[in-house]
């Protein structure tokens, strides 16, 4: 569905060139769900316009749902869906008159767009609103006026960039239902950016994590989990001589990444933490170490993120929104 | 036909709001209202104006040249709500859609016509209990012509918002650094005659396209369709057209974020 090969692009800024994406190899079946993840200015938004045709690349092809984003932009523009970071629809409009708008935009008849603008309003709670101003609208029902136009034609692809940004827990659960009801429905491929971590968590099948305009680690959330960041054993013990030992114990353990200890509590990082604890408690009292307490926690792509770069996202959010050269890349 | 579709698509999504709130005509008529309330009575007094060569009263001198401001000031400022949409995310979503970037273009330089041609016509209603005659041939001439002007200001207006998109104090700055130039240098208030005004100004004048327009709207509304100042005018109105249409084209065809 998605193709590109050495897909770069650079902005000039203060007289100085700024790479915002760099050489992006990318094979995205149809079909998948992949997320974008990375801080503010990793190059997420910067890659989406590209593959939007919203922004030309500087060099590098695309091949997006089977047309060349350079060359037939126009094939482009017709199979995907997209949904920016900012109001996709004018204050002034008519809710009802901006989806049908969008409707006839992609060729639907006058009635079609009417009819699929209802059916619209009615999935993502919109209701009664049809007639009201678009400026007159709440954050929240905004935002889902703006997924609905992304979907008024049935795209093959959609393209979301930060689709949830500012909504409550109720309208973002409403939005996924929505999007990924018609990725059943209709196999439609779907490429996502977020800061909500943990959708990107759930509802990707692939996140790319992307940092500096480069693609640092692509695989399954889960592989990404245990095999970057891995899951966390933590042990309480009585006294500092059986925390020594309770170390020598977990690191005679199979595949585990990391063991280190802080007065009484131990910490063992392991891909496979459900299945190593036990082991590790029996073993523990095998060898008569008092264990006082025991938990275990799941890795979050922060962690993964934390683990491949030295940061967490949320300090890189901090730092590049301060040094940011060019917006939304 | 895809073309034609998406114009129309385009067309109706502007017209739309401007439908719902009829009272936004009149902010946009506010200066030609002004001026033919607080202006026009002063000139009855002096005729014929500036040896103007026209058979009526002043109002007949007058009266076309405020058209002529009108299609200035309703459509010089056209750009504005693209720049609006452009800082807000509406206009970012029509161009990833299939709609022809010349037709988003044309579309809306034709709402703005639409509405030009509801305010001359409110206009010309207003100066009935006026001397100024009406001549029904004259008069559809000369909105023809007003109506090839505006669409040339308002495409006019769209291109420089497309290149203000990362400053918009650049539009706002250019618009009125320009806008009062040309109406000043247009005739409509004072005519600028070799006679009447020092040799530079009038040099201005005659490379201002509006100077051109107001002289053959005047000759039209008077019924003096054999004039050469209507051939002049229709020439440079439709060369603003095509400036206008053609940059404002490529501005849309390479607009990006």
């Amino acid at each position: 569905m998605i193709h590109t090969r050495g897909l770069t692009r650079s902005f000039r800024a203060k007289g100085e060139t700024v790479e915002a994406v760099r050489g992006l190899d990318l094979d995205i079946e149809a079909g998948s769900v992949v997320a974008f993840l990375g801080p503010n200015g990793a190059g997420k938004t910067t890659s989406l316009r590209m593959l939007t045709t919203l922004l030309p690349p500087t060099s590098g092809s695309a091949v997006v749902a089977g047309y060349d984003v350079l060359t037939d932009p126009s094939g482009v523009r017709h199979r995907i869906g997209y949904l920016g970071q900012g109001n996709s629809a004018g204050s002034n409009f008519r809710v009802s008159d901006e989806l049908i708008t969008q409707g006839r935009a992609y060729g639907l008849s006058r009635a079609g767009s009417r009819a699929r603008a209802e059916s619209l309003l009615a999935a993502l709670e919109l209701e009664g609103l049809a007639k009201r101003t678009v400026g007159t609208l709440s954050g929240g029902q905004r935002r889902r006026l703006d997924i609905a136009l992304a979907l008024v034609h049935e795209p093959e692809l959609l393209f979301l960039d930060e689709p949830t940004t500012g909504l409550d827990p109720h309208s973002r659960a409403t939005v996924w239902e929505h999007v990924l009801r018609l990725r059943e429905e209709l196999g439609t491929t779907i490429v996502f950016t977020t800061h909500y971590l943990e959708e990107a968590d759930l509802w990707a099948r692939r996140v790319m994590v992307v940092d500096h305009g480069r693609v640092i680690a692509d695989d399954s959330p889960e592989k990404l989990k245990a095999g970057l960041a891995g899951d966390r054993i933590i042990l309480g013990t009585a006294d500092r001589a059986d925390a020594g030992r309770a170390v020598e114990l977990a690191r005679a353990l199979p595949t585990v990444h990391e063991v280190t200890a802080d007065g009484t509590e131990v910490r063992v990082r392991t891909p496979h933490g459900d299945t190593q604890l036990p082991v590790l408690l029996r073993n523990l009292e095998a060898a008569g170490v008092r264990t006082l307490t025991a938990r275990l926690t799941r890795p979050t792509l922060d962690d993964v993120f934390l683990g491949l770069t030295g940061r967490t996202l949320r300090e890189s959010a901090g730092a590049t929104t301060a040094t940011a050269t060019h917006d939304g890349a | 036909m895809k073309v034609l579709n998406d114009t129309r698509t385009a067309f109706a999504r502007e017209l739309g709001p401007e439908l719902r709130r009829p009272a936004g005509l009149l902010f946009t008529m506010l200066l030609p209202f002004l001026l033919l309330a607080l202006f026009a009575p002063l000139l009855s007094g002096m005729s014929p104006v500036g040896g103007n060569t026209g058979t009526g009263s002043s109002w007949q001198w007058f009266a076309p040249g405020v058209l002529v401001l009108l299609a200035l000031s309703a459509t010089a400022g056209a750009g504005a709500s693209l720049l609006n949409e452009m800082s807000s995310g509406a206009f970012e979503r029509m161009l990833v859609t299939p709609l022809n970037r010349a037709a988003m273009l044309v579309g809306r330089a034709l709402k703005e016509v639409v509405i030009l041609l509801a305010q001359a016509v409110l206009i010309l209603v207003l100066l009935l209990p006026t001397s100024f005659r009406f001549r029904p041939l004259g008069a559809l001439a000369g909105l023809g012509l007003l109506t090839v002007f505006g669409i040339g200001i308002g495409a006019l207006s769209f291109t420089l918002a497309l290149h203000s998109r990362k400053q918009q104090t650049l539009f706002y700055g250019v618009q009125q650094m320009i806008f009062f130039p040309l109406l000043l240098l247009s005739g409509v208030l004072l005519p600028i005659t070799q006679a009447s005004a020092p040799t530079w100004l009038h040099v201005l004048s005659r490379i201002n396209p509006a100077a051109y327009v107001v002289e053959a709207e005047r000759a039209l509304f008077d019924g003096r369709f054999a004039e050469t100042s209507v051939l002049y005018g229709g020439l440079a109105a439709t060369a603003v057209a095509v400036l206008g249409v053609v940059a404002g084209i490529r501005g849309m065809r390479n607009a990006s974020v």
